[in-house]
């Protein structure tokens, strides 16, 4: 099933076709001709039968819906969508009393967040399916997702950042991820950091972070912040291999501009990629040769035993000055405003590709550490040496495409980078800098995943395109339309186009493992033995009503179908009532649902053997009714109960009762 | 916490007699419902584990260790749906149960519900009264062995 297409002609056209395709595109618009590149069988590597499992798990930044998708791959089914960064009606997350706590921050509790990059937790350098990091853009934080639960487990707050974009990037074994700032700002007392705009070049300041998470409990901790030269930090990659105990950070800026940066900031043709010996500053904090700065921040933590979140507020944090210490850091020029900043499998070579540069510098880690040891300098930048580029350059590939933003890597020698502005991916081999394959993508792709295409052992077999515009691809749905991926195969020579899937947000960043390294780990319920909630109610026995002034706490239970209790009385106006629900299931697959008419809030959604807490105010006298939402069984729509709210001041008796024709013992 | 200051006070009220109406609306195969949970590590058909026969279970004089014991799980896993009276909550209720069914008919239907929802004639009759599939409250054999032995002393 072959179709004359613009993209096939592109292939054979090669290099000239290729100026033929940016025509097309002239005017900042997407292609929008309905063109495809869908062979016949492509359906039959994507179907997954009723029944059956997809081969990998994808975690699919949720972008400004500030979650975190699951899909299935090759299916692109959705499996999941986890709330994260923002309040999540459905599960009762950011509502219910345990999970307030997990979107603190010192500006208050916080609904929202700007979500952009999925990265999986990693053990020699691979990633391990144990958990799943994303960074929050706005709020500078990082949260830590648990694959056993698939829920947020915890989620610290950046001090002295802006913008946490070049975030969350793991070191080989997750002994640390980094935060490194969009923004530079002024940093330090409130008089240091109240200064004129114009005051850019002597008062901002970036920093990138090494934020440590507890590999037991998942808490997360800063083991240091560097100060870097005011710039604007946009993405980064560990070392590995022979580049183990190094971090890569595309930096872009270097004109320092303030304003207008679209036109100012694009003035110098190479900006940098900073090599930062991570191994150098670990040592430095442990010979305590860092500062310790004020800075307050929230760390929050999900305790599974109370099924509580807990949130710990921070007052200092340790900054290591690299005009200080030698060593630290260093820059390499790297043309133009780079964005993506990707080292390969293996360690040697870190690519960076500069948005608005016709070509992709690669770097040799080799060449880095020689310049280093030679002083090979070409100067410096704001005290900080700067690398010689030709000394530090393993090649350039020319004429890749135009708008180079990110690269992953299949294992066999072969670099996949995504081209904005020509709207495609392009595979190219690493050793020599050819460019071997192109295929369009429908529209304007930002970033690409491979499975384990970061890591030091890619899966490969697919990449996945996260494009930024969507167009005419699928079902139209008014002027929003879903985001939009795209599934290629890439076993063969050719990158072949099998699957578009719509996603939700701006899908930003995704990374993939396969399935068989998470599913055993997959919590199925909770432990009710084990639920240490201080209202938890072990069975029907441990329920009723405590009245703490005008406090009211209800302990329920719920079980296919019935809410014990289920009629309470004495509640009256100018109460504050909480339910402490307890799901007395103890299978999979089993949550209730807790509802009430009139609250200001949302739902509880409780999982087997958990306790979750609803914060009732009632405005209204009368028979209120309360039910479950999830249908649960033939008797679901029994499942419900009446509280009596009362006017302020009246003396109905506090009850809390279920009435049954047998009191059961 | 105290649980005196925790009363529920349950009264005797006929509210379930809509439910005694209800019965023999079940679905002919319950294992085809909605509610039926898919083995977890293949995805596909419904394995069927090992049932417990009689064979394994050895029962003596009441031992009153493990019916104490059995007590405490009735409570946190069971109660919600079985009187220790005799008549049907959710589900029936667990007086002179043992004298009624099969020692190991009754360790299925705490372990292998799912298998004995699917399979069994009696167990299917009950589910056609109730209306509600029996939870799998995941117990171990000794949990479940612990409850039919305080099961015998009702």
């Amino acid at each position: 099933m072959k179709r004359p297409l613009l993209s096939t002609a592109l292939v054979l056209g090669g290099a000239i076709g290729l100026f033929l395709f940016f025509n097309t595109l002239q005017g900042c618009r997407p292609n929008t001709s309905q063109a495809s590149a869908v062979k016949g069988d492509a359906a039959a590597k994507t179907y997954v039968k009723p029944g059956s499992y997809d081969e990998f798990y994808n975690f699919v930044s949720g972008g400004f819906s500030g979650q975190l998708s699951v899909y299935g791959l090759p299916s692109g089914r959705m499996l999941r969508n986890i709330p994260v960064f923002s309040e999540d009606p459905q599960s009762g997350y950011g509502f219910s009393e345990e999970t307030k706590p997990m979107l603190m921050t010192t500006h208050g509790y916080i609904p929202w967040d700007d979500s952009h990059h999925p990265e999986l937790s990693q053990t020699d350098g691979v990633p391990d399916g144990k958990w799943c990091f994303i960074n929050g853009n706005n709020t500078p934080r990082i949260a830590l997702i648990d694959l056993g639960t698939f829920r947020t487990k915890s989620i610290i707050e950046i001090p002295n950042c802006a913008g946490n974009h070049s975030s969350p990037f793991t070191t080989g074994n997750s002994e640390y991820v980094v935060s490194g700032t969009r923004f530079s700002i002024p940093m330090g007392t409130d008089a240091q950091r109240d200064v004129p705009i114009e005051t850019y070049r002597e008062n901002f300041k970036g920093t990138v972070s090494f934020i440590h998470p507890d590999p037991e409990s998942g808490k997360m901790s800063i083991a240091f912040q560097i100060i870097t030269p005011g710039m604007n930090f946009d993405l980064s990659h560990a070392g590995k291999g022979p580049s183990e105990g190094w971090f890569f950070f595309s930096c872009y800026n270097s004109e320092q501009a303030f304003s207008l940066l679209e036109v100012n900031a694009s003035q110098h043709d190479k900006d940098y990629v900073m090599a930062l010996n991570w191994k150098k500053a670990e040592q430095y904090a442990k010979e305590g040769k860092g500062k310790k700065v004020p800075a307050k921040y929230y760390s929050n933590w999900y305790n599974e035993e109370t099924h509580t979140a807990e949130s710990t507020v921070l007052e200092e944090v340790l900054q290591l000055d690299p005009r200080e210490l030698k060593d630290l850091i260093y820059f390499m020029p790297c043309p133009k405003s780079p964005h993506g900043c990707d080292v390969d499998p293996t360690g040697r070579y870190i690519v960076g590709s500069g948005k608005l540069a016709a070509l992709i510098p690669v770097f040799d880690f080799e060449k880095i550490q020689k310049a280093i040891a030679a002083n090979d300098l070409e100067g410096d930048f704001m005290g900080v040496p700067v690398l010689k580029y030709e000394s530090v350059l393993h090649g350039e590939v020319k004429k890749p495409g135009l708008g180079p933003l990110h690269t992953e890597f299949d294992g066999k020698g072969n670099a996949y980078t995504s081209m904005f502005v020509s709207s495609e991916i392009v595979k190219w081999n690493i050793e020599r800098l050819e460019v071997l394959d192109r295929v369009p993508t429908y529209y304007s792709i930002g970033h690409l995943s491979i499975p384990g295409g970061d890591s030091k052992a890619p899966w490969g077999k697919y990449v996945v395109a996260y494009n930024k515009i969507t167009k005419d691809r699928f079902l139209p749905t008014g002027p929003e339309l879903a985001q939009s991926a795209q599934l290629y195969s890439i076993d063969g020579d050719k990158m072949e186009l099998l699957l578009d899937f719509p996603t939700i947000g701006e899908p930003h960043y995704a990374q993939s493992i396969p399935a068989d390294l998470v599913r055993p780990r997959e919590v199925k319920f909770f432990d009710i033995n084990k639920n240490m909630h201080p209202y938890v109610s072990r069975g029907e026995k441990e329920t009723g009503i405590e009245r703490k002034g005008n406090e009211v706490h209800i302990k329920m239970t719920t079980i296919r179908s019935h809410l014990t209790p289920d009629n309470i009385e004495g509640i009256r106006i100018g109460d504050v009532v909480y339910f402490h629900v307890t799901n007395l299931e103890q299978d999979w697959d089993v949550p209730h649902g807790f509802a009430i008419k009139g609250a200001r809030n949302a739902e509880l959604l409780i999982m087997p053997g958990e306790t979750c807490t609803f914060k009732w105010v009632p405005d209204q006298v009368g028979i209120v009714p309360f039910y479950c939402t999830d249908f649960c069984s033939a008797l679901h729509q029994e499942m419900q109960g009446y509280i009596r709210v009362s006017p302020a001041g009246s003396n109905v008796k506090l009850t809390a009762e279920t009435r049954s024709f047998d009191a059961g013992s | 916490m105290n649980t005196s200051r925790w009363p529920i006070t349950t009264t005797l009220f006929v509210a379930l007699t809509t439910l005694a109406a209800c019965g023999g609306g079940a679905p002919a195969n319950p294992s085809a419902t909605q509610e039926g949970t898919p083995d977890a590590s293949s995805g596909n058909a419904t394995a069927k584990p090992g049932l417990i026969t009689a064979a394994d279970l050895t029962l003596g004089d009441i031992n009153k260790d493990m019916a104490a014991k059995g007590e405490t799980t009735y409570d946190v896993k069971c109660q919600a749906c079985h009187s220790r009276g005799g008549n049907r909550v959710v589900g029936p209720g667990w007086k002179g149960l043992t004298t009624r069914r099969e020692p190991a008919w009754i360790m299925n239907m705490i372990m292998n519900v799912d298998v004995m929802l699917a399979d069994d004639p009696e167990a299917q009759k009950l589910l056609e009264e109730c209306l509600v599939r029996m939870p799998n409250q995941n117990l171990t054999k000794d949990e479940a062995r612990e409850l039919l032995e305080f099961m015998r002393t009702l």
